[in-house]
C-alpha cells in the first residue's frame, strides 16, 4: 500500500457560474448555416437532375416512343444483333489484354527501380492525354493501304483495317491506362515490404504475385477492369476513324446507334442506345457496391 | 549459424550507406547494430539477408559464401519494422505460409502445419488469436505473429529491423525482454538492428555500434559502456557533457582538473584533448569544493523521474551542462532555478584525437 504525505483538502471553491446558455440550437463547429447547405444541395441536385437524370430519361423516353414492339424489333434485327455481338468481342479480347498488361505495368512501376520508369509512366498515360480520334488516325497510318505496313499485310492478304482487328487495336489502345493507372498508387502506397517478407520466408516470385501481391489489389484491380470495360464498350472516335463502317460487319453498338440516328431513324437508335445506357448504369452499380465494400474492408482495418 | 561479413560495401546512387563493413557474428548470440538513423545498420542487415546486393564483399553464413544464394534459400527470418503481415490472411495463414509456399516434397502434411502454427503461437503468447486478421491486433500482437511467422520455417539466423519501433515505451521495454528470454530458450543466431541505446544494452549479447556506414565498435554492453573505442560512441550512448583542455608531457589539464596519463609520457608536443562526463558523474555542491571547481548557474530542474536532471549554465563560458543528482541528495541541496552552484568531475573519459585513455 502507498501513502501520500499531502492529504487532499475539500474544495474551498464555489463552484463555477453555469455558462450563459446559446441563444439557438448548438451547431458543431464545423459546420455551416442551415441555410448555406440547403442550397448548396439544392443546387446540385438541380445540376444533376437537368444534365444526368432528363437526358437518361429521355433516352428510354425515345426509344419506347413508337411502342415497345418497334423497339423489340430494332434490337432484334441482324444489323443491330451484328454490332451487340461485334461490341462484346471487342471488349472480350481488349479488356483482358488490358488486365494483364496493366497487372504489369503496375507491378514494374510500383516494386521496382530501373531506368526509364518515369517514361513508361508516361507512357501509359498517352492514351488519355490523345485525342481519339488521333489514336484512330495512327492505327490507320500504321496499318491503312497506304500506311508503312499497309502494302507488306496487303501482299499476306492480311486485313486490318476497316476489319475487326483495326476496331479491338483502337479500342485496346484507347482503354489501356485505366487498370494499370488504378493500380499504380495502391500498389506503391503498399510498398514492398509484404512481398519482401514473402520471398524470406521462401516463396518464389510467383507464390509470392499470387499469393501476397494479387489479394492485396483485388479491389482496385475489379475496379479498374469495371472502368475499362465501360470505356471499351462505348468507345466511339477511335473506333469509328478505323472502322469504315460497313454496316453488319464493322459497326460497333456506338457506331450503328450514329448510323441509325443519321438515316433519322430514331426510335431505332435510341433503342440501341438504351442498351448501352443500361450497360452504363449496370457497371455504375457494380462500381457503387464494390466501392462501398472496399470502403467497409477499410473502415474494418483501421479498428 | 554464424555470419562473417567482409569488407561489404554498399552505395545508394553518391549516398554510402555501407562503408567496407567487416563483423563476426558469432553463433547463438543476440547481436545488436547501434546506430543513427542513416548509419548504415538496416541496410547492412538486409543486405544479410539477401534482400539488397552488395555492392562489394562477402556475406558467409555458416562458413558458405551467399553471393549466389536467394533470398528465398538463404535460410534466415525477417521481422520488419512494420511488421509486414500479410493483411488478408489470418494470423494462423500468416504464421503457416512459410511451410506451405515449399515445394511439395519438402512440404509437411496438413496436420503437422497445423500442429506447428499452434505450438509456434503458444511460444509468442497469442494462442486463441489463430483466426484473427492482422488488423485486429495491437501493435505488440503483430510483431508477435511477425516473429512467429518469421520462426515457423526453422531460419538459422534470425534478423530484426527496429523490431520495437513503431511500439509505445512501455510495450517495448516489455517485448524486448521477452525476446531476451526467448532467444535464450531457442538459441538461434539472431541480430537486431535499433537507434536505442537502452534497448541494445539491454537486450544483446554483443553490441555493434555503426555510424556513417562504418563500425566504431563491437564489444560487449559492459565494454561499449565502460570503455567506449571514441568519443561518438561515449556520446551516442547517453547523454554527456564536453569538456576541452590539452594534454603536455604525461599530464592533462581539463578544466583546471589535473590528470595523469603516463601513457603520453613521451609525447613532448601540447595536444588538445577532448573530456566526457556523464550526468550523473558530476558532483554538485553549493561551495567549491576545491578551488578549481567549475561555477554554474542553475537553469532548470526536470524533477519527474527516479533521477533529477539539472540543466545549468557555466558562469565563465557560458556552455550549457547537465548534471544528475539522486533525489536524497537533491532535497539536501536543495537548489531552485537562479543558484549558483559548484560542479567537480568525479569520472572523466579523455579522448586525444585518435588516443583513448
Amino acid at each position: 500500500m502507498s501513502v501520500t504525505t499531502t492529504t487532499a483538502r475539500p474544495a474551498a471553491h464555489p463552484p463555477a457560474a453555469p455558462l450563459p446558455r446559446p441563444r439557438r440550437a448548438r451547431r458543431l463547429a464545423t459546420e455551416e448555416a442551415p441555410w448555406v447547405r440547403y442550397t448548396l444541395i439544392t443546387i446540385a441536385l438541380l445540376f444533376l437532375l437537368c444534365f444526368l437524370v432528363l437526358p437518361l430519361a429521355a433516352v428510354f423516353a425515345g426509344a419506347f416512343a413508337q411502342g415497345a414492339g418497334l423497339y423489340l424489333e430494332s434490337i432484334r434485327e441482324p444489323d443491330a444483333l451484328a454490332a451487340i455481338r461485334l461490341t462484346l468481342t471487342v471488349v472480350a479480347i481488349s479488356v483482358p489484354a488490358n488486365l494483364v498488361f496493366g497487372v504489369a505495368a503496375a507491378w514494374a512501376i510500383a516494386k521496382f527501380e530501373f531506368r526509364g520508369k518515369s517514361f513508361l509512366i508516361t507512357l501509359i498515360d498517352l492514351p488519355f492525354a490523345i485525342s481519339p480520334v488521333i489514336a484512330g488516325l495512327i492505327f490507320v497510318l500504321l496499318f491503312g493501304a497506304q500506311g508503312w505496313l499497309g502494302p507488306w499485310l496487303g501482299e499476306h492478304n492480311i486485313r486490318i483495317i476497316f476489319a475487326v482487328p483495326g476496331i479491338v487495336l483502337a479500342t485496346a489502345f484507347v482503354t489501356f491506362p485505366f487498370v494499370a493507372r488504378e493500380l499504380i498508387p495502391l500498389m506503391q502506397e503498399q510498398g514492398k515490404d509484404e512481398e519482401e517478407s514473402a520471398l524470406t520466408l521462401g516463396a518464389n516470385g510467383w507464390q509470392t504475385f499470387w499469393r501476397v501481391t494479387l489479394p492485396n489489389v483485388k479491389w482496385g484491380l475489379i475496379y479498374g477492369v469495371i472502368l475499362c470495360n465501360a470505356r471499351a464498350m462505348g468507345e466511339f472516335g477511335a473506333v469509328a476513324v478505323v472502322s469504315g463502317h460497313i454496316r453488319g460487319i464493322t459497326t460497333t453498338m456506338p457506331l450503328h446507334v450514329e448510323i441509325l440516328y443519321n438515316e433519322y431513324q430514331f426510335a431505332a437508335a435510341f433503342a440501341v442506345a438504351s442498351l448501352l445506357t443500361l450497360l452504363a448504369i449496370v457497371t455504375l452499380v457494380v462500381k457503387s457496391v464494390i466501392e462501398w465494400k472496399t470502403d467497409r474492408r477499410r473502415r474494418r482495418a483501421a479498428h | 549459424m554464424s555470419i562473417e561479413i567482409n569488407g561489404v560495401t554498399k552505395r545508394f546512387g553518391a549516398f554510402l550507406a555501407v562503408d567496407d563493413v567487416s563483423l563476426d557474428i558469432p553463433e547463438g548470440k543476440l547481436t545488436a547494430l547501434l546506430g543513427p538513423s542513416g548509419s548504415g545498420k538496416t541496410t547492412l542487415l538486409r543486405i544479410i539477408a539477401g534482400l539488397e546486393q552488395p555492392d562489394s564483399g562477402t556475406i558467409r553464413l555458416g562458413g558458405q559464401d551467399t553471393a549466389d544464394v536467394h533470398v528465398s534459400h538463404r535460410g534466415v527470418g525477417f521481422v520488419f519494422q512494420h511488421y509486414a503481415l500479410f493483411k488478408h490472411m489470418t494470423v494462423f495463414d500468416n504464421v503457416a505460409f512459410g511451410l506451405t509456399v515449399k515445394p511439395r516434397r519438402e512440404r509437411p502434411p496438413k496436420g503437422e502445419i497445423r500442429d506447428r502454427v499452434l505450438e509456434l503461437l503458444r511460444l509468442v503468447q497469442l494462442e486463441g488469436m489463430a483466426g484473427r486478421y492482422p488488423s485486429q491486433l495491437s501493435g505488440g500482437q503483430r510483431q508477435r505473429v511477425a516473429l512467429a511467422r518469421a520462426l515457423a520455417v526453422q531460419p538459422k539466423v534470425l534478423l530484426l529491423d527496429e523490431p520495437f519501433g513503431a511500439l509505445d515505451a512501455k510495450v517495448r521495454a516489455e517485448l524486448r525482454r521477452w525476446l531476451r528470454r526467448l532467444h535464450d530458450e531457442l538459441h538461434v543466431t539472431s541480430v537486431f538492428v535499433t537507434h536505442d541505446q537502452e534497448e541494445a544494452l539491454e537486450v544483446a549479447d554483443q553490441v555493434v555500434v555503426m555510424n556513417k556506414g562504418r563500425i566504431e565498435q563491437a564489444a560487449s554492453p559492459q565494454q561499449v559502456w565502460d570503455k567506449p573505442a571514441n568519443p561518438f560512441v561515449y556520446n551516442f550512448l547517453g547523454s554527456v557533457n564536453l569538456f576541452r583542455g590539452r594534454v603536455h608531457g604525461g599530464q592533462a589539464m581539463v578544466e583546471n582538473v589535473r590528470l595523469c596519463l603516463p601513457e603520453m609520457k613521451s609525447d613532448a608536443e601540447s595536444r588538445p584533448v577532448v573530456a566526457f562526463v556523464r550526468p550523473y558523474d558530476l558532483d554538485v555542491s553549493r561551495k567549491p569544493f576545491a578551488p578549481d571547481d567549475i561555477a554554474a548557474q542553475v537553469r532548470f530542474i526536470h524533477s519527474a523521474g527516479a533521477l533529477i536532471r539539472i540543466d545549468l549554465q557555466r558562469s565563465d563560458t557560458g556552455d550549457a551542462v547537465e548534471a544528475q543528482l539522486d533525489r536524497d541528495r537533491f532535497r539536501e541541496l536543495a537548489l531552485s532555478v537562479g543558484d549558483t552552484v559548484y560542479l567537480h568531475p568525479r569520472n572523466m573519459q579523455v579522448f586525444v584525437e585518435d588516443y583513448q585513455i
